[in-house]
C-alpha cells in the first residue's frame, strides 16, 4: 500500500487550524513523508484530485457553494476529520444564527444585494456523515497529531472528552472561580487547552465546547447566585462554541428567562 | 469581430485563506484584472455589536490565524481610546514584546514556506525540503522561537489568551521567560543567515513608483503606535485615518478597495513600506542587512521577501532586548470604567497597517465596530500592479502568465481569510 492520501480543506474559518499542521514544526518532515499530501492550498500549489485516504476539513458551511463542495469532499474521502470549533460547532459566524441576517450583511456592506451568503452557519456534521471531530479554537497540536498517528495505525483516535477541571488540576493551577470568584467555563469546558487560561488568571471561555454531560444549569444557577447576569452569561455561552448544542441549549434558556423577566 | 480571452487562476495557493485571480484580454490587451475573494464573508463587524468590550480581543483574534496578535492588538488599543485609558511604559513594552513573537511566526511562515519556493521552483516549502533541507530547517526553527515567545506570553500561538483591555490577564514568571533568551541570542544569528539566503533569490526586474504608507514612530521602528506617513509626504495621526483613506467599490467587480481619498489613487502597506519609512529605526544589525541587501530605493515588490527577513532580524534584536529586562508587572492590567465614546487605533500587523475604530456605550458593550486590514488596503495596489506586470508575462503564453501573477500576487503575502469581512465577492460569471 502507498502513502495514505492527505488533503486539508477549508470552509468558513481564520485559517488557525489548518496553520496548526505547519506550526508541527518538529514533526513536519516526518509527516510529509509519512503521508502524501495532495490538497492543501495554504502550504502547496499541488492540487491532486481525490479520492483521499483523510480529509482534514476546517470552518463551517455558510454559502450555497460550500453546501455542495462538501457534499462532493465527503464523497472523495475514506476518512473526513472536521478540525476546530468552525468545523465542529460552526464557529464565531454562528453569531448570526440569532441575528437578523439580512441586517448583519447591511451592517458590513454597502451592497448586501451582492453578498451570497447563509442565514445560519452550520458545523460540517450537519450536512454530512464526519469520522472525528477535532475540537478547539484553535484545535491542539498534541490532539492533532494523535488524530494523525491513530488514522495512520488504523485505529480510533484517542481524545479526552472530559472537563478542563482536571488539566487545571493536574497543571497546579489556582482554580480561579474558587480562589477569586472569577466566573469560569471550565466545569462544563471539554479539555483540550492544557488550561490554559486559568494558568494566566482568567476564566476558562469555552474554546474546545461542550464536555462530556456537561452540568450547565448548575454551573450557570451557581454564578447567577454569585451575581452574574443572565445577559453576561448568555454572552460568555455564546461565542466560538456557541451552536454547539449543550451550549445553546443552556444559553437559550437563559435568554428566554431573562425575557419573560423583562 | 474582437477577440476577448480570460486567463483565470482559480485557486490561489500558498496564500492565507482562499481567492482566485481573473484577467480579462481583449484582442490580446489587458482589459481587467480581478482579484477574487471568495471567502465566505463572517459579519465580525455585526456580531461584534453588542458584545462585552473584554470579549473584543478574544473575538476579533478569530478573523485571522496567521495574526491573531495584530487583531487583539488594534482592537485593545482602539478601546483603550474610547475609553480614555493610558497603557504604563512597562505594558506597552510587553506589548511589543508579543508583538514581536507574531512578526517571527508570521514572516519566517511566509518566507520559507509559502514565498521562497517560487524563486526556487518548488510547489512547496515542503517539497523544497529535499533539496533545501538546512534552509527549510532553519525557517521553522526561526517559527517555532516565534511561536515560543506567543506561548509564553499567551498561552498558545493561535488566538493568544493573555491579551486584556488595558493590559494582560496575567503574565508569566521571569524564569520561565527568561529561559528564551539563550535560544532567541542563536535565533537572531539563524534570522541574519536566512535573510543572506533569501537576498541571493533572483528577482524580476520591477520595480514601480508607489505610494508607501506605515505608522512612523519617533524612537522606534513603530508596531504598537505611530504617526501615519507616506513616502510623498503624508503625515497625520491615526485619527485622521478616515479622513485620509477611503474604501470603495468598483463598478465591475464587487470588491471593496482602498485609496487615498486627496489623490484617488492606490497606495501599499506592509514590510516594503515601513523599511522606507523607518529604516534608520532598526535595530542595528537589522539596519545593516537592510543597507546591505534592500539597498534604498527598494521599490520592487518581489523583493518584500527580504524586507520581511530584514523584519525578522529587527523582531529577534528587539524581542532579546526586552526578555533581557522582562519582569512580570504587578497589576497586569490597568483597571478601568465603562463609558461612553469612541476611539480608534492602528498598529503593523505583519502585513501591515490595521485599522480599528470602535464606539463603545455606556453599559460597556460594543455598539459600532471599523475594521480596515492591510489586505484590504493592498487590494488595488495588487491589481494595479498587476496590469503593469502583465504585458511582460503574456508573451511567454497564458498558462505561464497566470503562474507569474501569482507570484506576484503572493510576494504581497496577502491575507485572505482577514480581507474577506470587509471585501467584496466576486461570482460574475465569464
Amino acid at each position: 500500500m502507498g502513502r495514505p492520501r492527505l488533503a486539508v480543506f477549508k470552509f468558513a474559518s481564520c485559517d488557525g487550524c489548518q496553520l496548526t499542521v505547519l506550526s508541527l514544526e518538529d514533526e513536519l518532515l516526518q509527516l510529509a513523508e509519512a503521508v502524501d499530501i495532495c490538497y492543501f492550498l495554504e502550504a502547496s500549489s499541488r492540487m491532486e484530485p481525490g479520492p483521499y485516504d483523510v480529509a482534514l476539513v476546517e470552518g463551517s458551511v455558510s454559502t450555497e457553494e460550500d453546501l455542495q463542495r462538501i457534499l462532493e469532499i465527503r464523497q472523495n474521502s475514506r476518512y473526513l476529520v472536521t478540525i476546530g470549533a468552525c468545523a465542529t460547532a460552526g464557529g464565531i459566524q454562528a453569531l448570526r444564527n440569532w441575528g437578523d441576517h439580512a441586517e448583519f450583511l447591511r451592517c458590513v456592506y454597502a451592497k448586501p444585494e451582492y453578498i451570497r451568503s447563509l442565514a445560519h452557519s452550520t458545523p460540517i456534521a450537519a450536512h454530512v456523515p464526519v469520522d472525528f471531530e477535532l475540537r478547539g479554537c484553535p484545535i491542539s497540536k498534541q490532539q492533532l497529531l494523535e488524530v494523525l498517528a491513530a488514522l495512520l495505525a488504523g485505529r480510533r483516535p484517542k481524545t479526552p472528552e472530559h472537563a478542563v477541571c482536571l488539566e487545571c488540576k493536574r497543571r497546579l493551577a489556582v482554580c480561579v472561580a474558587v480562589a477569586r470568584g472569577v466566573p469560569c467555563l471550565g466545569p462544563v469546558t471539554q479539555a483540550g487547552c492544557g488550561a490554559l487560561c486559568p494558568a494566566f488568571g482568567r476564566g476558562c471561555y469555552g474554546c474546545f465546547g461542550p464536555a462530556a454531560q456537561p452540568n450547565l444549569a448548575g454551573l450557570t444557577n451557581h454564578l447567577q447566585a454569585a451575581g452574574m447576569a443572565p445577559r453576561r452569561l448568555v454572552s460568555g455561552l455564546r461565542l466560538f462554541n456557541a451552536a454547539a448544542p449543550a451550549f445553546q441549549q443552556e444559553s437559550d434558556r437563559l435568554a428566554a428567562l431573562e425575557e419573560a423577566e423583562r | 469581430m474582437t477577440d476577448r480571452r480570460v486567463i483565470e487562476v482559480p485557486a490561489l495557493t500558498r496564500v492565507e485563506g482562499e481567492g482566485g485571480l481573473k484577467v480579462v484580454l481583449h484582442d490580446g490587451q489587458v482589459d481587467d484584472v480581478q482579484l477574487n475573494i471568495y471567502e465566505p464573508p463572517r459579519l465580525f463587524e455585526a456580531l461584534l455589536r453588542g458584545r462585552p468590550l473584554d470579549d473584543v480581543p478574544d473575538i476579533t483574534a478569530r478573523i485571522c490565524g496567521i495574526c491573531p496578535v495584530a487583531y487583539q492588538m488594534s482592537s485593545v488599543h482602539a478601546l483603550e481610546a474610547a475609553l480614555g485609558l493610558r497603557m504604563t511604559p512597562e505594558l506597552r513594552s510587553l506589548r511589543r514584546l508579543l508583538y514581536c513573537g507574531e512578526w517571527i511566526e508570521s514572516h519566517a511562515l511566509h518566507i520559507h514556506l509559502l514565498h521562497a519556493p517560487d524563486f526556487l521552483g518548488y510547489e512547496s516549502g515542503l517539497a523544497m525540503a529535499a533539496d533545501h533541507p538546512e534552509a527549510v530547517a532553519r525557517g521553522l526553527a526561526l517559527r517555532k522561537l516565534g511561536n515560543r515567545l506567543l506561548e509564553a506570553l499567551g498561552g498558545r500561538a493561535v488566538h493568544p489568551v493573555s491579551v486584556a483591555v488595558g493590559g494582560f490577564y496575567g503574565l508569566p514568571r521571569a524564569d520561565v521567560v527568561q529561559a528564551l533568551v539563550a535560544d532567541f541570542a542563536q535565533g537572531l544569528e539563524l534570522a541574519c543567515d536566512a535573510a543572506r539566503w533569501v537576498a541571493s533569490f533572483s528577482f524580476p526586474d520591477f520595480d514601480r513608483s508607489y505610494e508607501m504608507v506605515a505608522l512612523v514612530h519617533p524612537d522606534e521602528y513603530a508596531m504598537n503606535e505611530g504617526e501615519l506617513r507616506s513616502t510623498a509626504g503624508l503625515a497625520c495621526p491615526v485619527t485622521e485615518f478616515e479622513q485620509r483613506f477611503e474604501e470603495y467599490q468598483v463598478p465591475h467587480s464587487t470588491a471593496l478597495q482602498a485609496r487615498r481619498r486627496e489623490t484617488g489613487t492606490c497606495y501599499l502597506v506592509g514590510p516594503l513600506a515601513r523599511v522606507a519609512l523607518s529604516r534608520e529605526r532598526l535595530a542595528p544589525r537589522a539596519r545593516a542587512l537592510a543597507d546591505e541587501l534592500l539597498p534604498e530605493p527598494a521599490t520592487n515588490v518581489f523583493r518584500g521577501i527580504v524586507a520581511r527577513a530584514v523584519e525578522v532580524v529587527h523582531a529577534f534584536e528587539e524581542a532579546l532586548e526586552l526578555l533581557r529586562h522582562y519582569r512580570p508587572v504587578w497589576p497586569p492590567r490597568v483597571p478601568w470604567q465603562p463609558r461612553e465614546g469612541t476611539g480608534c487605533a492602528a498598529t503593523e500587523a505583519p502585513r501591515g497597517t490595521l485599522y480599528h475604530r470602535y464606539r463603545v456605550s455606556a453599559d460597556g458593550t460594543v455598539a459600532e465596530a471599523r475594521i480596515v486590514p492591510p489586505t484590504s488596503q493592498n487590494q488595488a495596489q495588487i491589481e494595479d500592479d498587476l496590469r503593469a506586470w502583465l504585458p511582460r508575462v503574456l508573451p511567454a503564453g497564458e498558462q505561464r502568465a497566470a503562474l507569474d501573477c501569482e507570484r506576484l500576487v503572493r510576494s504581497y503575502d496577502p491575507c485572505i481569510s482577514c480581507a474577506a469581512h470587509f471585501l467584496r465577492v466576486t461570482w460574475e460569471s465569464v
